[in-house]
């Protein structure tokens, strides 16, 4: 019974943070992409745009709810379904920290503990095409199947490289199983490098991990390789004919799999929880994290660059203060210090997502195409074959 | 637990089965195969065999079935039309059919042993580790056989692609 009970506690909290995560993320790209381009981004609904995901599910679910009369009905309602259930469900067996004791009860800090938990990922990740596939398909639009097609060749493709790119850290880890992988990545290296994959003897991990990222873009259709929805050349690819909710799906499930990538990411390769530095001082960075931007939001509240920052900022500063204050409480140290260095971890990856964006201009596709197949593919398999060879003989 | 969604999950399976020959628009029995193919997943799951119910569900739901669905789309495959059936398929099809599943019944039965009923669970030989133990070592033979089998199909294929280019 105290299974069902702290099963549901644990489904609540990671769906309540992944949710909001999701809304908020949409939030921090516009920001991040507008002050790369030298603009403010969002900026009317609440401080500094903070209300301004609230604002975009209000629209989005107040929109018309258009159904084009050419389309294939029972397909076209099914694939946004499709896509946003395989898109959120992985994180079910992402675990965010280590085996904690609340009240006397044991659990692992994360919903499921599959045996086979890579494996998961990977059938979840190659089943999800089909949502993009069908909508394209059933839209009965030129555009949309260009774009449906486009996308499913490219994930098709770029799986071989991400799964390559994955087998090499198993080599290392014997485990296919995420918690086993990051409890096996604890540790230091003469005292202050961490073991982490990326850096791991006898042969680390750092191709291993560019190789993932890169084929990571892909799989989760984002920009350099967004071609599934190249708005130059497709309109808005596969999505074309969605509007209100539907389109929020789809719009849903493409952040779900970034996230859900991230966290895969620094799992297999940045070590998960375990901290950049040993324990009795790693545990106090949070906190000075948090006390930082409080400092730094009060010096901007003394000299603004606007009349109303002279308002919002010591208000932000304050909330600084306070989550800061809630890390340093020692007792509360064994859940949020890993969660923190977990969140650091997907959450610089996620940035890095962004800032991609930001930068760099799409490919074309012949280029996406022969990239994948001429130089990824066989450096993938170079990898793992040095590395099999590097644990083999050491 | 584990009976309610043998249950679920066998009838999902039997009913995707049939709706697969049923429907007339290829895509439709395609997303039924594809059904077939999860709902065998999560049997092989209750059996204890996590590797093969993944593997299951990324080779044949992922990777061939995303494969039959692109050629469908590419092809523009329209609805079928139903052809007139002749006199003979009229009257003996279905007692022809039960004849043959009767007969291929009791040729199985002669066969295989004894059926016991199946315990949930209880066997602990699908892991990933123990079928990497039997395959590089029980089957070690075999294995590597189909490995150069499936080489020589990625060669041919190369060889047939190659051919076009030219």
């Amino acid at each position: 019974m105290n299974f069902y009970i702290v099963s549901l506690i644990k489904i609540a909290i990671v769906f309540g943070v992944f949710m909001t995560t999701l809304a908020y993320l949409q939030w921090v790209e516009r920001k991040v992409l507008a002050h790369i381009q030298s603009r403010t981004g969002p900026l009317r609904v609440g401080p500094h745009g903070l209300m301004q995901p609230l604002a975009d599910v209000v629209k989005l679910l107040t929109k018309e709810d258009l159904l084009p009369p050419y389309v294939n009905r029972f397909f076209y309602l099914l694939a946004p379904f499709i896509a946003v259930c395989l898109a959120l469900i992985s994180i079910s067996i992402i675990p965010f920290g280590p085996r904690i004791t609340v009240f006397g009860y044991q659990t692992y800090m994360q919903i499921s503990d599959v045996n086979v938990g890579i494996l998961f990922v990977l059938a979840i990740s190659a089943v999800s095409v089909y949502g993009v596939a069908l909508a394209g398909w059933s839209s009965n639009n030129k555009y949309s199947l260009l774009g449906a097609l486009r996308s499913s060749a490219q994930m098709v493709s770029y799986e071989l490289p991400l799964t390559l790119a994955i087998i090499s850290p198993l080599l290392l880890n014997n485990h296919l199983n995420f918690r086993a992988i990051s409890e096996s990545q604890a540790g230091y290296y003469l005292g202050f490098i961490p073991r982490w994959n990326i850096v791991q003897m006898p042969f680390p991990q750092i191709f291993a991990f560019i190789i993932f990222m890169i084929a990571a873009f892909a799989e989760t259709n984002r920009l350099p390789f967004d071609l599934a929805e190249a708005e130059n050349e497709l309109v808005a690819g596969f999505h074309t004919e969605y509007s209100s909710m539907k389109f929020a799906c789809f719009f849903m499930s493409e952040y779900a799999h970034m996230v859900t990538i991230s966290c895969v990411a620094s799992l297999l390769f940045l070590g998960g929880w375990h901290p950049l530095f040993p324990a009795p001082y790693s545990d106090w960075v949070p906190t000075l994290l948090f006390v930082f931007a409080a400092i730094l939001c009060f010096l901007h509240a003394i000299t603004p660059a606007r009349q109303r920052d002279r308002k919002t900022f010591p208000v932000f500063g304050i909330a600084f203060l306070i989550i800061a204050a809630i890390w340093a409480v020692p007792f509360l140290h064994f859940v949020l210090v890993p969660v923190f260095w977990f969140a650091a971890k997907a959450g610089f990856l996620l940035f890095t997502f962004i800032w991609v964006r930001g930068t760099l201009p799409r490919f074309r596709y012949d280029q996406l195409m022969h990239f994948a197949w001429t130089f990824l593919f066989p450096c993938a398999l170079l990898n793992l074959l040095l590395t099999a060879l590097c644990v083999a003989v050491f | 637990m584990d009976t309610i969604l043998f249950i679920v999950f066998a009838i999902v399976a039997i009913v995707c089965a049939f709706n697969l020959v049923l429907q007339r628009h290829p895509i439709s029995s395609a997303l039924s195969l594809i059904g077939v193919m999860g709902s065998l997943a999560v049997l092989y799951l209750l059996l204890g065999a996590e590797f093969i119910a993944m593997a299951q569900v990324i080779v044949y739901g992922g990777a061939v079935m995303v494969l039959f669905v692109l050629v469908i789309m590419l092809l523009n495959a329209g609805t079928e039309k139903i052809s007139r059936k002749s006199w003979f398929a009229q009257i003996a099809g279905l007692p022809l059919l039960l004849a043959f599943v009767a007969l291929l019944g009791f040729l199985i039965r002669g066969v295989l042993p004894p059926l016991r009923a199946v315990q949930f669970g209880s066997w602990v030989g699908g892991t990933a580790e123990r079928i990497g133990q039997m395959l590089f070592t029980q089957y070690l033979l075999p294995f590597e056989i189909i490995s150069i089998l499936i080489l020589i199909a990625i060669l041919g294929a190369v060889v047939l692609a190659h051919k076009e280019f030219d």
